[in-house]
């Protein structure tokens, strides 16, 4: 027989601790868990606040380094095109007026901008009409002789010539050029900008909106201030037209046979995990094939929106079928088994109504894909859209194998530049581009939210 | 004809045949629609696609093998010998495309071409004056390639204008007779649209053979001619034009994973604070703000990440931490575009963790908070590890992302190959080699350009692998909790 122990009362153990204090204040063990708590929780608010800080660093970086972009300072002169300068024979024949090139107009600019300054009274020192043409823009000379050549008639007549000041003393009223910095400067000098201060006080010399950098072509290196956005936007455009016309319609095609049509079996299931692997292939190995097959197999010319644009499109195209496929996905099946039941076919019932339904979703992806693509630069590399292009490109669509630039693009290119004037201009550029992405994103957003239907 | 006015040409031809072929089809029945097959639609359809679908598939192609016939007709006449030798048959080509160019522009203007071709200064006055720039002199060889050219591009745009034309005839009339009540011309639309849809969705796949393949073929071609062992194990990356380089990938992969780590030492820890503050606690006004500006980071085109890392990060870095500390002197540095490229996958953690924080079932949660435990608590022990395969899924494509980045580090990172600890020191990628070995005028004999594709193929498997095992991990990770 075992013996049994008594059963006893629970009797409070001597070691139990007593509560010393009221129940309404946390113990250390509690206090060091909700403290941990609040401090976890702190970790995530940081996170996030790092992040929306990154956000409005990087932009208040770019806006402040392009917003300069969009003013410019101009000189208005009145400039005698003296015909025995210009017109050497006197018989206003274009072809021998050519032969006056823009050194020769440059130095007409120096001479009148001299006598101007005189007839206002404003002291030049000992500054030369050379000098005096070191105020205006390389691209004024250059201006002025299209002018002429297009009009002859002018000759001997004083027209009021609104050129584009130096980028240096645009850039001495942009702060980015000091009295300082000009000493060490070949092209530039102190005088100079002392004078294009009088020059401002005379009404002479002016800052205004500058509606060329969004309508003039690139400039070469040494002028900033004459280098514009012309030729990026319209390769841009051209590109953003051949992505559309081939991305949306094969993108959908493709959607609706995977999602409608396509039977489940391992070719089907190749091509989807296909699909999905092409969309986070690195954009830059789309240019390696851009190069390799468009270019060098297929003989399509170089720097051309043609190429540009399908490299984009085969970029474009997963990035439209996700999308496509997932509003596909949310039509619900009682509207393909309604019109399946009073006979239409299976294509008629996608495309008279899953189709028409899924649209906007469609559309959605589309917009965004493009706003992808256009903001796209490393594949735009390779197939050598960095090319330094001043010529616009024809209307389409012969002029979509001319020459073109893109926008990203030109903004890499003029980071490559020496002079600093460029990275106001390549900020200047990323505002237009962003400005582009904005109005894009925006339209998808109201896409959504208008006509998206929730079942 | 010109390539759009042939397009709008054929359009309108099957516009035109949607319209016969159905009134005829209503014809054929005296207008009783009960006796026709299909509806007329279809009979219009099935007429107009007969029209556009072959020339559609023939003139891709012959546009396609054009560039490649005219190429072959120009480069019969260029003998080795004529290539000078600091040049390159590639450059010459390009020369003689644009010599071919010129001599349109001349003929245009209205020079007599037979003259001035046998007069090549006079040539060379007339295209300088045309504002055509070429490499090196016209010679005669070089005028007989670029006649080459014009006359077999002539002679092949009118045979596109042609075959286009008669196949669009064709398939007008052999459409228009096959109408008769008994057709089925719905049965025949859909198998022509369903095949359609088929070609459509092959694209995917033929893109993802063009890459590999065009990858492969170049790379089979430089390890020809410049040995793997180098490539593979040489710690030196120096490439010189006119030959003799060394060629190690080791430093490039060096510089790209070290930019990587750095960009995933500042995306990790932001990105899933920011998703499990998102998912656990923001209130939902909150986090329709918040989710969205965040995401706002993924949709800014890299090219602003670069230009951001070259005029603010980099300057920054370099006054404020490098040089006072004397760990170097230049703006470019692997901790710049790390850093940038950080803020740039921010996004991609964030998104793709909260999502997957969400798919945790709320019972978990209820269970722990259940038995006394804090939410942080429950965070750190319950959904977590819960969610931890999708974190890690969602991270690796984070980091595929970043390997892949270009823009960022060409801009950021600068272009010295280096072997080296200090991330206040300018080093370089692969990516970046890929863009400075294949930008400009490249030869594409020499194992300098070649390389690049080596570098592409090696970028290429190395991402997809990663991208693979996300996905798959991702996957399996959503079907567990479905």
């Amino acid at each position: 027989m075992t013996t049994v122990p008594p059963i006893t009362d629970a009797v409070p153990s001597a070691q139990a601790p007593r509560r010393t204090h009221s129940l309404f204040a946390p113990d250390k063990r509690t206090a060091a868990r909700n403290a941990q708590e609040s401090r976890f929780r702190a970790y995530g608010l940081v996170a996030i606040v790092v992040a929306l800080l990154a956000l409005v660093w990087l932009l208040f970086s770019i806006f402040s380094a392009g917003l300069p972009a969009f003013r410019q300072t101009f000189v208005e002169i009145s400039v005698q095109l003296d015909p025995a300068v210009l017109d050497k024979a006197g018989n206003g024949d274009r072809a021998e007026m050519a032969s006056v090139t823009t050194i020769g107009y440059g130095k007409l600019i120096g001479k009148s901008l001299g006598l101007e300054l005189a007839a206002k009274g404003i002291d030049i020192g000992d500054m030369t009409p050379k000098d005096l043409v070191g105020m205006v823009s390389e691209n004024a000379a250059a201006d002025l002789r299209d002018m002429v050549l297009a009009d002859p008639k002018l000759l001997g007549t004083t027209v009021q010539f609104t050129a584009l000041a130096h980028g240096r003393i645009d850039g001495y009223f942009k702060g980015r050029v000091t009295m300082e910095t000009a000493v060490r400067d070949n092209s530039t000098s102190p005088e100079k900008l002392m004078l294009a201060d009088k020059m401002v006080a005379a009404g002479m010399m002016e800052m205004r909106f500058n509606t060329g950098f969004l309508s003039m072509p690139d400039a070469s290196d040494k002028r900033p201030e004459a280098a514009g956005l012309g030729v990026a936007i319209i390769g841009s455009l051209y590109m953003m037209c051949v992505v559309l016309c081939l991305a949306l319609p094969i993108g959908v095609a493709a959607s609706v046979y995977l999602e409608e049509f396509a039977p489940k079996n391992r070719w089907t299931d190749l091509i989807e995990v296909n699909i999905a692997n092409l969309a986070a292939v690195p954009s830059i190995v789309y240019g390696i094939l851009g190069l390799s097959f468009f270019i060098n197999f297929a003989g399509l010319p170089q720097s051309a929106p043609i190429v540009g644009g399908l490299v984009l499109t085969l970029m474009t195209l997963p990035r439209i079928i996700i999308p496509t496929r997932a509003a596909l996905k949310a039509v619900p099946p009682s509207i393909r088994d309604a019109a399946l039941g009073v006979g239409a076919s299976k294509l008629q019932t996608v495309t008279h109504h899953v189709l028409p339904l899924a649209m906007p979703g469609v559309l959605t992806g589309t917009i965004i894909g493009l706003a992808q693509a256009l903001g796209e630069t490393a594949p735009l590399l390779l197939i050598g859209m960095v090319a330094f292009v001043r010529d616009f490109p024809g209307a389409p669509l012969s002029g979509l194998f001319d020459p073109a630039s893109a926008l990203p693009v030109q903004i890499y290119n003029w980071t490559q530049r020496g002079d600093p004037g460029f990275v106001e201009r390549a900020s200047g550029a990323i505002i237009v581009l962003l400005g582009f992405l904005i109005i894009m994103n925006t339209a998808a957003i109201i896409l959504r939210r208008r006509y998206e239907r929730r079942w | 004809m010109s390539l759009g006015l042939l397009f709008l040409t054929v359009l309108a031809l099957s516009a035109l045949g949607y319209a016969i072929g159905r009134r005829r089809a209503m014809s054929t029945v005296g207008g009783d629609m009960r006796k026709l097959h299909s509806l007329p639609t279809f009979y219009g359809w099935i007429t107009a696609l007969g029209v556009v679908v072959p020339v559609l598939f023939v003139s891709l192609v012959w546009l396609f093998l054009e560039g490649f016939v005219i190429h072959n007709s120009a480069l019969s006449h260029i003998d080795q010998a004529d290539v000078p030798i600091d040049s390159s048959v590639n450059l010459m080509m390009a020369d003689v495309t644009r010599l071919s160019q010129g001599l349109s522009v001349l003929e245009n203007d209205g020079f007599d071409l037979a003259k001035i071709k046998q007069d090549i200064d006079a040539l060379k006055i007339a295209l300088g004056d045309a504002g055509v720039a070429m490499g090196n002199d016209p010679t005669p060889n070089m005028i007989a390639a670029a006649e080459a050219v014009r006359t077999t591009a002539k002679n092949s745009r009118l045979g596109l204008t042609l075959t286009t034309l008669g196949l669009a005839l064709a398939g007008l009339a052999w459409g228009l007779r096959r109408i008769s009540p008994e057709f089925r011309a719905r049965n025949a639309t859909e198998r022509v649209s369903i095949g359609l849809l088929i070609v459509a969705s092959l694209i995917a796949v033929l893109t993802t053979l063009g890459i590999v393949v065009s990858l492969m073929a170049e790379t089979v071609h430089f390890f020809g001619i410049y040995p793997a062992s180098i490539f593979f194990f040489s710690s030196t990356w120096d490439p010189k034009f006119g030959g003799g380089s060394t060629l190690g990938i080791l430093p490039l992969v060096w510089g790209t994973l070290y930019v990587s780590v750095i960009s995933l030492v500042v995306a990790v820890p932001i990105g899933l604070f920011s998703a499990i503050y998102l998912a656990e606690y923001a209130s939902r006004r909150v986090r329709s703000v918040v989710k969205p500006l965040i995401e706002v980071l993924a949709g800014i085109p890299t090219i602003v990440y670069g230009l951001f890392a070259l005029i603010t990060v980099g300057p920054l870095l370099r006054d404020w931490i490098a040089m006072p500390m004397g760990f170097g002197n230049s703006s470019s540095t692997v901790m710049t575009a790390g850093l940038v490229m950080g803020i740039m996958i921010i996004p991609f953690v964030s998104s793709l963790s909260d999502d997957i924080i969400n798919a945790v079932p709320q019972s978990l949660r209820d269970g722990s908070l259940g038995l006394g435990a804090t939410p942080s608590e429950t965070i750190r022990q319950v959904v977590i590890p819960a969610a931890l395969p999708g974190i890690v899924g969602a991270i690796l494509l984070a980091a595929s992302r970043a390997i892949g980045e270009t823009m960022i580090v060409v801009l950021g990172a600068g272009a010295a190959a280096k072997l080296s600890l200090n991330p206040f020191e300018a080093m370089t990628t692969v990516t970046v080699k890929i863009v400075s070995q294949l930008t400009g005028d490249t030869e594409f004999a020499s194992p300098e350009t070649l390389v690049a594709f080596a570098l592409g193929l090696t970028l290429f498997t190395f991402t997809l692998g990663l991208n693979v095992v996300a996905l798959v991990i991702v996957r399996k990770y959503r079907e567990q909790y479905e």
